[in-house]
């Protein structure tokens, strides 16, 4: 037989039956439903006359439009309400397992499914959300869908999918302190840029990411749709089995044996042949923030803001110029040292124990610089009760800042808890799009370490000087 | 989902890169489960500069919309594609689109014609010059023609997508045909794959 990779082996694992001309129906293994995607696939579904095929196999949680404020209830913003009551009844009339407000479970979809044992190795994994590739950190094949998509998975069980081409990007060296996931995430972004992922699935590997816990392999997973690509994925291995056991959805008993000995072969054969194979030296990445309106505009923090003239062609010249403005930035400034009005902690990338811990000691005994609003919001239910209950809660506190309750929040703005027009904020979150965190909203993309220096310092700073 | 063969009309220049579905359809439109009317919400927040080419009224009745490269990228809300059709646009053409985007727009009829760069950057500049510039999209035969121009090219189509476009399948019907091949998976499947842990089934 010949060599196949990790994404082979579990894509082969769920062809259903082969379509023509290289489609397959692939089996889905668990689907996630949120409060903003949710409701039109439930109800186009019933609109159809159908039912869900394996309601046991659909998890459901609100965390779009919820508010994240400490009083929070089901009127707290105008139409999360209205959308998060119709994921509750449409989960109720299917029998869907819903993670409701307050109760463990609950939290940012992509937080929770790993977090609850949901995610497992070798499973293939959809939710109407891009950000589903996050999921791949556990050696998943986890992928963001539309409406269509997710109502036919609901109805089948089954997607028709074209296999993608892959890249794998190899991450050699050792990350120095204070140096991140998403540093590295946003390295990668700025190197090879927001399209190069187009048309793959990539495997992380290399000592880098082997030596990555948990939680950082899902940020360094979550930001490969900023690379273009709708799948990322790690391979399972031991610090994988270790973290997985004993979740509350994870196999148990003699099917745990049985899982891990499957797991134990989920792995790139040592002559599989990608379509692109690149390497990367991790040892010179330093801390990274973004200056413009995508992903790829990253540069070191102690790097300036880059010329427009020194663009590649008229299409990014135009692009880079129209960021500036956007942004309120000046070419050949140095980036560090911008003044911020806001910082936020939390999203599907950088909200989990690991990020708020890390965040915590920048911040230990100091104070938020005057001026500005300073936000955490924990990525889940079981985040902020771990965390306060080690008392991080009360760090952020004393230091200023506002510790709110689990959901995407300042992420995508959908809940209506924006960053002002003109206010520059320095976000842990995934995207920097124009308008992302609210109409005339100016984001810089940044680790949760950098961001903490950010508020303390009322302005971007290298956090391995802060 | 209707059939689409050929769509021949006029098209929109939307001389922007990068364009991503934040921008096609701000989540502030997204709070709401019908799949129509959003075509209001289509790039509203950049239709709020009169000069913005959606405001210019020569532009009315533009069924195919021509856009830099990189269009669709981000977030999956299928919303993008609702927002584009329900303005009027059947065809979208650019340089690479976003995986996901492509995908649910071809869930829904929206075609979507990968063109060269090159001949992208002509069209828009044809259609700044000259509104009135008819733009064929022929999804039988893979064609994206601009007669006046004298452009006649190719674009990417596999032969399974192609063959639900022109007879209007949605993947739905098409799965259920497989009913079968889904409960054979599933009986043979290794128990602790999709399985719930038995005390919790």
């Amino acid at each position: 037989m010949s060599a196949s990779t990790l994404f082979d082996k579990i894509w082969d694992a769920h062809v259903v039956r082969e379509l023509d001309d290289g489609w397959s129906l692939l089996h889905i293994d668990r689907h996630l439903l949120h409060d903003l995607s949710g409701p039109p696939a439930m109800v186009e579904l019933r609109k159809r006359g159908l039912e869900v095929h394996d309601p046991d196999l659909v998890f459901a949680t609100p965390d779009h439009l919820v508010s994240s404020a400490a009083n929070r209830t089901i009127d707290s913003n105008e139409f999360g309400g209205a959308m998060w009551s119709a994921l509750r009844d449409e989960a109720e009339r299917s029998g869907i397992r819903m993670f409701d407000l307050g109760t463990v479970g609950q939290g940012i979809v992509h937080v929770t499914g790993p977090e609850e044992g949901i995610v497992l190795p070798g499973l293939t994994v959809i939710c109407g959300d891009s950000h589903t590739c996050t999921n791949g950190a556990l050696g998943a094949l986890a992928f963001g869908v539309g409406t269509s998509q997710s109502t036919q998975a609901l109805a089948t069980q089954v997607l028709a999918q074209a296999r993608p081409r892959q890249l794998r990007i190899s991450i050699d060296g050792t990350l120095a302190a204070h140096v991140t996931a998403k540093d590295v995430a946003l390295a990668l972004i700025g190197r090879f840029g927001a399209s190069a992922g187009a048309g793959f699935a990539i495997e992380y590997a290399g000592p880098v990411v082997e030596a990555m816990e948990m939680d950082a392999r899902l940020t360094l997973c979550n930001l490969t749709v900023e690379l273009g690509a709708k799948f990322g994925l790690v391979a399972p291995d031991s610090t994988t089995v270790a973290w997985v056991r004993g979740r509350r959805f994870a196999p148990a008993g003699a099917e745990w044996q049985r899982a891990i000995d499957a797991w134990a072969k989920l792995v790139t054969d040592p002559d599989a042949v990608f379509d692109r194979d690149e390497v990367v030296d991790a040892t010179t990445i330093g801390p990274f923030v973004t200056w413009g309106t995508s992903p790829e505009h990253a540069i070191a923090i102690d790097d300036v803001v880059p010329d427009p003239a020194g663009a590649s062609d008229t299409r990014q010249r135009e692009s880079w110029q129209a960021a500036l403005d956007y942004m309120g930035l000046r070419a050949g400034e140095p980036i560090a040292g911008t003044p911020v009005d806001w910082v936020f902690i939390g999203s599907c990338a950088n909200s989990r124990l690991s990020d708020l811990r890390a965040a915590a000691r920048v911040v230990e005994g100091r104070a938020v610089a005057s001026g500005v609003s300073a936000w955490v919001v924990p990525g889940s239910e079981v985040v902020r009760r771990d965390a306060e209950a080690e008392g991080l809660d009360a760090v952020f506190r004393a230091a200023g800042f506002e510790w709110r309750l689990p959901g995407c929040s300042m992420c995508v703005a959908a809940n209506g808890e924006r960053v002002p027009p003109g206010a520059r904020c320095v976000s842990t979150s995934n995207r920097n799009f124009v308008g992302r965190q609210g109409p005339g909203a100016r984001t810089h993309l940044a680790s949760p370490v950098t961001a903490a220096a950010a508020a303390i310092a009322g302005r971007l700073v290298d956090v391995r000087c802060a | 989902m209707e059939p689409v063969t050929v769509i021949t009309g006029r098209a929109l220049p939307l001389d922007r890169s990068d364009v991503d579905t934040d921008q096609i359809i701000p989540s502030d439109w997204l709070k709401r489960v019908e799949r129509t009317g959003f075509g209001a919400g289509l790039f509203s927040e950049w239709r709020e500069n009169s000069d913005f080419v959606l405001n210019q009224e020569r532009y009315d009745g533009a069924s195919v919309l021509i856009a830099g490269p990189n269009f669709g990228t981000g977030s999956s809300r299928e919303h993008a594609v609702w927002a584009l059709q329900d303005y009027g646009f059947a065809a979208v053409i650019s340089p690479r689109f976003g995986d996901i985007f492509r995908n649910n727009a071809l869930k829904g009829g929206l075609v979507p014609v990968v063109a060269p760069a090159d001949v992208v950057e002509r069209l828009l500049r044809a259609v700044e010059e000259d509104h009135t510039v008819e733009i064929v999209v022929d999804v039988e035969h893979r064609r994206l023609a601009v007669p006046s121009l004298g452009i006649d090219v190719e674009f990417p189509l596999d032969d399974f997508t192609q063959y639900r476009l022109l007879h209007g399948l949605d993947d739905i019907g098409l799965t259920l045909q497989h009913v079968n091949d889904i409960t054979n998976y599933e009986s043979s499947r290794p128990a602790w794959l999709p399985a719930m842990p038995s005390e919790l089934a």
